[in-house]
C-alpha cells in the first residue's frame, strides 16, 4: 500500500523504488480508486489533449468574456514574443498561460489544474518544458501525475481553494505543481522536484484573492501568465542546484497558516484589494447593476 | 485525500468550477431526476448564485445541464439559444432561502409528458454538487453513484422487497437512506449503488406492487 502525507514521503518513496514521483502518485491513485492503470493513463492523456487544445485556442483567442473585461491579450503577447526582453520561450509560456485562462473566461473548455482560476499555469509550463526537452507523451503524462501528487499533498496539508487560502492556495499551488513537473521533465531528481516546489510556493506566499466583481478575470487571467514564468524560474533554480533553506513541507505549512490568518476580504469574497478599487467597484456596478 | 483527477481535472467549461461546472451538474441532475425532457423550468437562485449568475454564465450552465449537456460540453455557452430552439420555456428569479448554501438553485420543472417535480441543490465547490430536496423530501444526493429513487408508503416490508430485487440482479448497495413525511404516509427511499441500474431492475421494483413509483438517476 502506497501512502504519503508529505512531499518528503513522496520523494523518499520515489528514491527507494528508483522511480518518479509521478509513478508513486499513480500507484497511490490505483490503490485508492480501484481504477485500472490503462484507464488512468487514458484519463491523463485526455487531460493533456484538452490542455493542448486550450493553449492553441488561447494564443489565437479574440473572443471577449461575458463581462467584456478579458480576452484578446494572449494573442498580443504571442505576437510580441520575438521582440521581447525575456525571450521567445518565456513569452510563449506567458502567452500560453494567459491564453488558457482567457479560454476559461470566454466559457471555453479547459482542465481545472488545480482550479479553473489557475488553469493556465501547469499546461503552459509543461508545454514549454516538453518542447525544450523533446519529451515523449509518456514522460508528459508522468509529469502530470507528479504535478497531481504535489497538489494532493498541498490540498491535504493546506488548501487549493482561494476561498480558504487566498490566491497563494490556487496560483501558488499551481506554481508548485508546474515547477515540480518541469524539473522532472528535464530529468531532475526527486529532491530537486521538492526544492522547485518549495521555491515556487515560497515566493507567492500571502497572495491575495481579490477578483474584481468576483469574476475569474481580473487579475486572474494575466496572473496565470506571470505565475507560469515564475514557476519556470523556480524549476531552473532547482535544476541549477539551488536548494530551498526551508524544507518544502514546512513551506506548505506556512502557506496553510498564512491562509488561515488572511482576512476574509481577500479570500475570493470580492470585498477587498483590487475588487474595492474605484475602478473595480465601477466594473462591478456595470456588470451586476 | 481526494483523487488525482480532482487535482488535475476535471475537464470543464469555464469560468468557475462552482458557478459554472457545478451549476451544469446541478441542472443535469435535476433533469435526470425529472426523467423526461424538460418543457418548462422555473429556476430560483439563492445567495451568490442570485447575485453573480450572469457574470459566471451560471444561467447558461444550469439550462445546459437541463438540456443534458455535461460540464465539459462547449454547447453550454449557447445553451439559452438552444433552449429556445428546443422550446424549453425557462425563467430565473432570485429567492432568499435563509441559511441555505450560498450557491443554491431550486428547479421547478415540468416535463414534456406533464411530469412535475421540484428539485433543490447546491454547488458545494470544485464542481461537486449535492441535491438537497426532491419535492418536499429533504435528502442528500451527490450524483457520484447510480441512484435508485423509490416513492412508496411508509410501512413494513417495502425495503426488504426492494432490496430483494437488487439482490436478484446482483446490484450492491453502497449507501441507502429512507425519508418519510409522517409515520404511515408517503416516503422516499434513495439507494446509491455500485452497479448501473437498468430498466429491467426498475420494472421489477414496480412489479413488487408495494411502491408508488421507481426511477433511476445515473451517476453524473
Amino acid at each position: 500500500m502506497v501512502n504519503f502525507n508529505s512531499i518528503k514521503e513522496l520523494i523518499e518513496l520515489a528514491k527507494e523504488r528508483n522511480t518518479s514521483i509521478g509513478k508513486i502518485t499513480m500507484e497511490y491513485e490505483q490503490e485508492h480508486s480501484f481504477d485500472s492503470e490503462e484507464h488512468m493513463l487514458k484519463s491523463m492523456e485526455d487531460n493533456w489533449r484538452v490542455m493542448q487544445e486550450s493553449i492553441e485556442r488561447g494564443v489565437s483567442n479574440k473572443d471577449k468574456s461575458l463581462s467584456g473585461l478579458t480576452g484578446g491579450d494572449a494573442i498580443k503577447i504571442y505576437a510580441h514574443r520575438d521582440n521581447s526582453y525575456t525571450g521567445k520561450t518565456v513569452m510563449t509560456a506567458a502567452a500560453s498561460a494567459v491564453g488558457v485562462s482567457e479560454v476559461n473566461a470566454v466559457m471555453g473548455r479547459i482542465v481545472a489544474c488545480p482550479t479553473a482560476g489557475s488553469c493556465g499555469i501547469v499546461p503552459a509550463a509543461i508545454k514549454t518544458a516538453a518542447e525544450k526537452n523533446n519529451n515523449t507523451e509518456e514522460e508528459i503524462v508522468d509529469a502530470l501525475f507528479t504535478a497531481a501528487g504535489i497538489g494532493l499533498v498541498i490540498e491535504a496539508n493546506a488548501s487549493i481553494a482561494g476561498a480558504y487560502g487566498g490566491c497563494q492556495a490556487e496560483c501558488g499551488t499551481a506554481a508548485g505543481m508546474a515547477a515540480g513537473a518541469m524539473v522532472q521533465l528535464a530529468g531532475g531528481t526527486p529532491d530537486q522536484v521538492g526544492h522547485a516546489v518549495a521555491l515556487a510556493i515560497k515566493n507567492l506566499l500571502g497572495l491575495a484573492c481579490d477578483p474584481v466583481a468576483g469574476l475569474v478575470e481580473v487579475p486572474c487571467v494575466k496572473r496565470n501568465g506571470f505565475v507560469a514564468v515564475h514557476s519556470m524560474v523556480a524549476a531552473d533554480m532547482a535544476l541549477a542546484g539551488v536548494e530551498s533553506v526551508i524544507p518544502v513541507d514546512e513551506v506548505i505549512d506556512a502557506m496553510d497558516r498564512i491562509g488561515r490568518s488572511l482576512p476574509r476580504t481577500v479570500k475570493e469574497t470580492a470585498e477587498g484589494g483590487l475588487a474595492l478599487t474605484k475602478t473595480g467597484k465601477e466594473i462591478s456596478k456595470r456588470v451586476f447593476g | 485525500m481526494r483523487g488525482v483527477f480532482d487535482i488535475v481535472g476535471p475537464i470543464m467549461i469555464g469560468p468557475s468550477s462552482s458557478h459554472t461546472a457545478g451549476a451544469a451538474r446541478l441542472g443535469l441532475m435535476a433533469g435526470k431526476i425529472l426523467g423526461e425532457p424538460v418543457a418548462k423550468a422555473e429556476i430560483l437562485l439563492h445567495g451568490s448564485f442570485a447575485r453573480t449568475y450572469r457574470g459566471h454564465g451560471t444561467d447558461k450552465a444550469l439550462i445546459g445541464g437541463l438540456l443534458g449537456f455535461s460540464p465539459e460540453d462547449e454547447r453550454i455557452r449557447d445553451a439559452l439559444d438552444i433552449a429556445k430552439e428546443r422550446g424549453l420555456d425557462y425563467s430565473f428569479a432570485p429567492v432568499d432561502l435563509g441559511d441555505a448554501h450560498p450557491n443554491t438553485a431550486v428547479f421547478i420543472l415540468t416535463g414534456i409528458n406533464g411530469r412535475k417535480i421540484t428539485v433543490g441543490g447546491a454547488s458545494v465547490g470544485g464542481g461537486n454538487i449535492e441535491v438537497r430536496n426532491i419535492d418536499s423530501f429533504q435528502i442528500a444526493l451527490t450524483g457520484q453513484y447510480p441512484s435508485l429513487i423509490i416513492i412508496h408508503t411508509d410501512k413494513p416490508g417495502v425495503i426488504r422487497d426492494i432490496s430483494d430485487v437488487l439482490a436478484k440482479h446482483r446490484v450492491n448497495i453502497a449507501f441507502m437512506r429512507v425519508f418519510r413525511r409522517n409515520r404511515g404516509q408517503q416516503a422516499m427511499m434513495i439507494i446509491e449503488t455500485d452497479e448501473e441500474l437498468t430498466e429491467d431492475i426498475i420494472q421489477d421494483c414496480r412489479s413488487t406492487g408495494v411502491i408508488e413509483n421507481a426511477f433511476a438517476v445515473p451517476a453524473i
